[in-house]
């Protein structure tokens, strides 16, 4: 019948209109700068490192490998190496970057340098609103600004943390485990070379022997 | 209504306010001023009003519109130097000023004269229609006897002023547009009026306000609560729509064939004035709408007559009108220009007749209780046999490709 489809339609811009003051469905708008826009997990915008503890210095997890800044596609990354050392998580020497600069101008947010870092160091940040209200400041962001907490990962990347920090706790107790062992078998060494010291000596005056075992 | 009918003088004031008001103004003044007073009292608030009802409609077309597309619409501009938005209720401000500081783009081998004179003089016919429709009891800036016959006359010379927009333009998109225009306004302007017909056949007057006085009473005696008025209204309503540009029939601005139509050339103000000049049409066609088919400025029901003035139903039935043709304009997609003039020659016209036909044998039927079914067969027979075969005489067959499978 001529005009059926022309009511159809009107229902359902009809029900649209309704809907979009009662269902969430049918205004699924957010008023960004007032509400918070909702950031998916594995977004990816821009790379930051990533320290443990308080100290951005101190636990800085980047040991300047410079695997990243190889593998990064517009090179945008400029790592200098410390000449000292400092001990990582594990308390084993590691070098540290002296200076770590990524260019926000040509970094192009591929997320490589994340996915390459064997250190777990670098991370690819979800926060989007990086406009600057003069066109050449905060382009070349430093390792200060780069360097943010491990909780700071947490909450961006829950899944991702926490089999990192997993794998950490694990790597901190085996190391732990194996100083203790290391320590029990020293002590040990060191209680049998006394012991056979002893019996060395003993061998030389048998007499005393046998008070001994008794 | 006339005023006799009411007992209660206290209503027939409440009724009449806007007309003692007025009249206690003019007579403040002395004798010599009171005749260009008295015009400008009517003049002013039918400019100041309409021009309102248009900054306002436009918010809520977009705002509509938006709902209709699952968006929010403008909701940023408020009031301005403060932090209220009043649900973007500012905008329509906002894009007037944008419009009135825009640069003024004149083509270089235009004529310059016509093209500086189209949208000023579409303003006059759009205007002109609003002085014969009443807007209350004893509110209408010109009784004349053939009311509705100026109204027509009036409208229909928007045409040459868009097809003088669409000439002065020089441009082919602008041409192009501007002669689809005046095509889509001619055949549609045969059902508009065709369909008013039996209005006048009912009423037995050209004018508007006994027009509007056969329909005093409840909703009952409204015209468009007869088969012969329903089939009417809904003809007009249709017609209408084509006659103000409207979506679905907005395709002499259809942006993907010819841009924007006769509007091309026009930029800054004289664009604005366009497009108010189109949404004015709208208002003058829903309020003749209102006056001839939904009981013009009379209450739907009898015991709320006389509690607010006339304007005020008046007023809401032209913005469930607007409401309603941002409604259609949400829904429906852009007909093609042969689906158009089809629709307007093969369908609307015998449609209208057929309603002339219907509204005289309801005139000699004798009492509804005959003339209900008689008509309502004549119109849903007709409405039938027309749209199947109109659907049959299509003669769609599968497309064959000669090149490209």
């Amino acid at each position: 019948m001529l005009g059926s489809g022309l009511i159809k339609g009107l229902k359902e811009t009809a029900r649209n209109f309704v809907g979009s003051y009662v269902s969430e469905e049918r205004l699924p708008t957010i008023e960004y700068p007032e509400e918070p826009a909702v950031v998916k997990e594995n977004s990816r915008q821009f790379p930051f490192l990533v320290y443990d503890g308080d100290e951005p210095e101190a636990g800085l997890r980047c040991v300047s490998c410079q695997i990243c800044e190889k593998e990064c596609p517009p090179k945008c990354i400029y790592i200098v190496k410390a000449k000292d050392k400092k001990p990582d998580f594990v308390g084993k020497q590691q070098v540290y970057p002296a200076t770590f600069d990524i260019d926000l101008s040509v970094c192009m947010s591929c997320g490589i340098c994340a996915e390459v870092c064997p250190f777990e160091a670098i991370f690819m940040d979800t926060e989007f609103d990086l406009a600057n209200s003069n066109r050449f400041d905060g382009l070349l962001v430093t390792k200060e600004h780069l360097a943010k907490p491990n909780a700071h990962l947490q909450k961006i990347h829950p899944t991702l943390a926490a089999g990192i920090d997993q794998r950490r706790a694990e790597a901190v107790k085996k190391q732990e485990e194996k100083r203790l062992a290391d320590e029990a078998k020293a002590k040990a060494d060191a209680e049998k070379k006394a012991a056979e010291a002893k019996s060395a000596s003993s061998a030389a005056t048998p007499a005393s022997t046998p008070a001994a075992g008794s | 209504m006339s005023q006799s009918t009411l007992t209660n003088p206290m209503l027939a004031s409440a009724d009449q306010f806007l007309v003692n008001l007025k009249h206690s103004l003019i007579d403040r003044l002395p004798e010599v001023l009171q005749m260009p007073a008295s015009i400008l009292l009517t003049i002013v608030p039918i400019t100041v009003g309409f021009a309102t009802l248009f900054a306002l409609s436009t918010w809520a077309e977009r705002k509509g519109l938006g709902r209709i597309q699952n968006r929010m619409g403008p909701n940023r501009v408020g009031l301005p130097f403060t932090k209220w938005k009043l649900f973007g209720l500012g905008q329509p401000i906002a894009d007037g000023l944008k419009m009135l500081i825009k640069e003024d783009v004149v083509p270089r081998n235009a004529d310059k004269v016509l093209h500086f004179l189209a949208p000023l003089l579409l303003l006059i016919p759009a205007f002109l229609a609003f002085s014969v429709i009443p807007y209350g009891d004893g509110i209408v800036p010109i009784d004349i006897d053939a009311g509705l016959l100026f109204f027509f006359a009036v409208g229909a010379s928007t045409e040459l002023l868009i097809f003088c927009a669409g000439w002065a333009s020089r441009n082919k998109y602008a041409l192009l547009g501007s002669m689809r225009a005046i095509a889509q306004m001619i055949s549609y302007e045969l059902p508009l009026i065709i369909s008013t017909f039996s209005v006048i056949m009912a009423a037995g007057s050209l004018s508007l306000v006994s027009i509007v006085d056969a329909q005093t009473g409840s909703l009952l005696n409204w015209h468009v609560f007869t088969p012969w008025g329903l089939a009417g209204f809904i003809l007009f309503f249709i017609s209408s729509l084509a006659e103000a540009n409207r979506s679905p029939f907005d395709i002499p601005e259809g942006e993907s064939e010819i841009i924007a139509g006769h509007l091309i050339e026009y930029s800054g103000f004289k664009y604005a004035l366009f497009f108010m000049a189109e949404y004015l049409g709208m208002f003058a066609m829903g309020g003749l709408a209102i006056t001839l088919f939904l009981g013009g400025y009379h209450a739907p029901f009898p015991f709320l007559e006389g509690w607010l003035p006339g304007v005020f139903w008046f007023v809401l039935k032209l913005v469930t009108i607007i409401c309603s043709f941002i409604w259609i304009r949400g829904t429906m997609p852009r007909l093609r220009m042969d689906q158009l003039m089809n629709f307007a020659w093969k369908f609307m016209l015998p449609m209208s007749l057929v309603v002339v036909v219907a509204a005289g044998i309801w005139r000699f039927a004798g009492g509804p209780l005959i003339g209900w079914p008689l008509c309502a067969a004549l119109i849903f027979g007709a409405y039938f046999a027309l749209s199947q075969g109109l659907y049959r005489a299509r003669n769609w067959s599968r497309r064959e490709y000669r090149f490209a499978e």
